[in-house]
């Protein structure tokens, strides 16, 4: 049985990619946490409770969702700023669920603003500054989310999911695949259902993220 | 917009039916046909929506180029041309996949050599093309024989390899050789290698899958990075930031970025095991001697098992069907048993025997023999000799069998 654990960072000066290790990814109906596979709904459950438990969860669109290319991007993108609203609504006082976009793939030297965006040669300068400690990947371009994911893995200790709509990502977390309209929607339906019911992490480790 | 699905059972200019790939490989009636595999590769890529062919000669895959051409004016392949070397038909095979197209070329020996350095560029920009390599001597003095050392020189950059053994192989491989390539989590170029001449140029009995059906459009919405973008990695990447900047977030990206392309060979082993049904195939593996090889060595190797039952050794067979990816634990598993393995290789170095050690147990098993190279053929009895000689029985000794 693979020994290999896909968890919260940071894990190394140069973090091997989970598939690599050995982590396969789900087939249609089924999810993977840690690199367990899992049946959808109990991934859904737990990216729930894990958006509930964080002090600053996040999302973070990418291209294919933050433009309105296709009538189902600009569904998924409806639906995303529900299931923030959602998250918005479900956090507590001292909680902050933010919404931050990575528009493009263009590296940006010398650095990106932080505070509006993320990059994904640099993510981590966007998880350090905002605090955030566990981050959603939607409408990400796969290679790009892998990088992405890798290099938060690596570096900060921010707990991952992929909302990914192919087949999902083994460097993430927790990873659902073939991410539609209506799984997004069952997301905010499970962060509703567990409202109240998560205690809020309180360790910040070194890394600027809470554990 | 192409989707892949809405197609299927939908017709092509040419008539022919989009049809679902697994209906198409396995349920679809077959016809024999008796064809070289020059022939044979014109006959799947026949079937295979291709958009893009881009050719140029070198012995021996200038027959398939040319016959592919014969395709492109029968109205079956998008776009056809010639490039102006090997290095700029890879090149150009590389701006049409950009654009998100379905592109397929085939090189050879020193064609492949000499093209190299943009094959790791097609696995680092995730493009799915498909190259034939049909492989022969690289080296001076000149050879145009089989000579299977350029397949050494694919394994690391990142494409996937599979060996074909048969026409048969590389005709159905060709076609679920896009399947496996173009799946999201995998899109990485295929060099689908055979021996030249012994595989290209003979004839032989192939099934070939009905003319009206072909495979579905290439679907290029789901590729793991964006259609071509001037302003998006990898293009802007392979003119700027990677190149120039030196800090540790640039080392630390193009360091991700190489292990995510090792990460989608790692995820093309799950396409690849599902549509040539196992990365290996074996016979016999409880025997104490397993001939294990790949290519054209492996039907040398069903010779020489043969010829060994008729004077009663029993000895079985491992063939790999992939080397990208390695079918390491497969190999493992399959030759957990054995006291000797035999793997004759049709190259100098012995590259196959030395991947092979690296991945099993108790490696002195390895008998990285018999070699020959230059377009020696491989006669079964050297390979006959070689295990009797393992087995330290008394052999007839012959004459040219290598190192």
């Amino acid at each position: 049985m693979n020994q290999y654990r896909v968890l919260p960072g940071p894990e190394h000066f140069l973090p091997p990619a989970a598939a690599s290790m050995g982590i396969r990814l789900p087939n249609p109906g089924e999810g993977h946490i840690n690199g367990v596979i899992v049946p959808e709904e109990k991934a859904y459950e737990e990216a729930a409770r894990q958006f509930l438990m964080a002090k600053v969860p996040t999302i973070f669109p990418g291209p294919l969702v933050l433009w309105a290319w296709n009538d189902k991007a600009a569904k998924k993108a409806t639906a995303i700023r529900h299931l923030y609203e959602t998250l918005k609504e479900c956090v507590q006082p001292g909680q902050k669920a933010m919404l931050i976009p990575m528009p493009d793939y263009r590296p940006k030297y010398p650095k990106i603003n932080p505070e509006i965006e993320i990059n994904p040669n640099h993510p981590n300068l966007t998880i350090w500054h905002n605090k955030i400690d566990c981050c959603m990947f939607v409408g990400v371009h796969c290679h790009q989310a892998n990088l992405s994911l890798k290099i938060i893995r690596g570096g900060t200790s921010c707990y991952t999911v992929a909302m990914c709509a192919q087949a999902g990502h083994e460097d993430a977390m927790l990873s659902f695949r073939d991410a539609s309209v209506e799984k997004i929607m069952r997301l905010a339906e499970w962060v509703r259902k567990l409202k109240g019911s998560v205690k809020v992490s309180q360790v910040i480790s070194k890394s600027g993220a809470s554990n | 917009m192409a989707d892949t699905h809405s197609v299927i059972g939908t017709k092509n200019k040419k008539g022919q039916t989009y049809t679902d790939t697994w209906q198409m490989m396995n349920d679809a009636p077959r016809t024999p046909s008796f064809f070289t595999g020059s022939e044979v590769i014109k006959e799947a890529l026949r079937r295979a929506s291709c958009d893009v062919m881009i050719a140029y000669p070198i012995t021996p895959q200038s027959e398939a180029a040319a016959l592919i051409g014969e395709l492109f004016a029968e109205g079956y392949i998008g776009d056809y041309f010639r490039g102006e070397s090997e290095f700029a038909v890879m090149s150009q095979c590389a701006g049409a996949a950009f654009g998100g197209a379905r592109v397929f070329t085939t090189t050879a020996g020193p064609g492949t050599m000499r093209a190299m350095e943009n094959f790791p560029m097609w696995a680092g920009a995730r493009l799915p093309i498909q190259m034939i390599v049909t492989c022969r001597g690289i080296n001076s003095p000149l050879s145009i024989q089989p000579d299977t050392l350029e397949i050494s020189y694919l394994l690391n950059t990142g494409m996937l390899v599979w060996h074909a053994e048969t026409a048969q192989d590389f005709y159905d491989w060709i076609l679920k050789g896009y399947m496996v390539s173009e799946e999201p989590d995998v899109h990485l170029p295929l060099a689908l290698c055979c021996d030249g001449f012994f595989v290209t140029h003979t004839k032989d009995v192939v099934n070939l899958t009905p003319v009206d059906m072909c495979l579905p459009p290439y679907d290029p919405y789901r590729s793991p990075v964006p259609c071509m973008d001037m302003e998006c990695p990898p293009v802007r990447m392979m003119r700027d930031p990677f190149v120039m900047k030196s800090n540790y977030i640039s080392y630390a990206t193009h360091a991700s970025w190489q292990q995510e392309v090792w990460a989608a060979v790692e995820r093309s082993r799950k396409h690849s095991i599902h549509w040539l049904n196992g990365l290996i195939e074996t016979e016999n593996t409880d025997a104490d001697v397993l001939i294990v090889s790949s290519g054209t060595a492996v039907s040398q190797g069903r010779e020489a098992i043969r010829l060994l039952e008729e004077e009663g050794i029993r000895c079985g067979l491992v063939k790999v069907k992939t080397l990208r990816p390695w079918p390491g634990e497969e190999i493992r598993e399959a030759t957990k048993n054995a006291k000797y393995i035999v793997v004759p290789e049709f190259n100098v170095t012995g590259w196959m025997a030395k991947e092979i050690k690296a991945s099993i147990p108790d490696s002195d098993r390895v008998i990285a023999a018999p070699h020959v190279c230059g377009g020696m053929t491989m006669p079964p009895e050297i390979i006959v000799e070689e295990i009797k000689k393992t087995l330290g029985m008394r052999t007839m000794s012959l004459a040219g069998r290598g190192s």
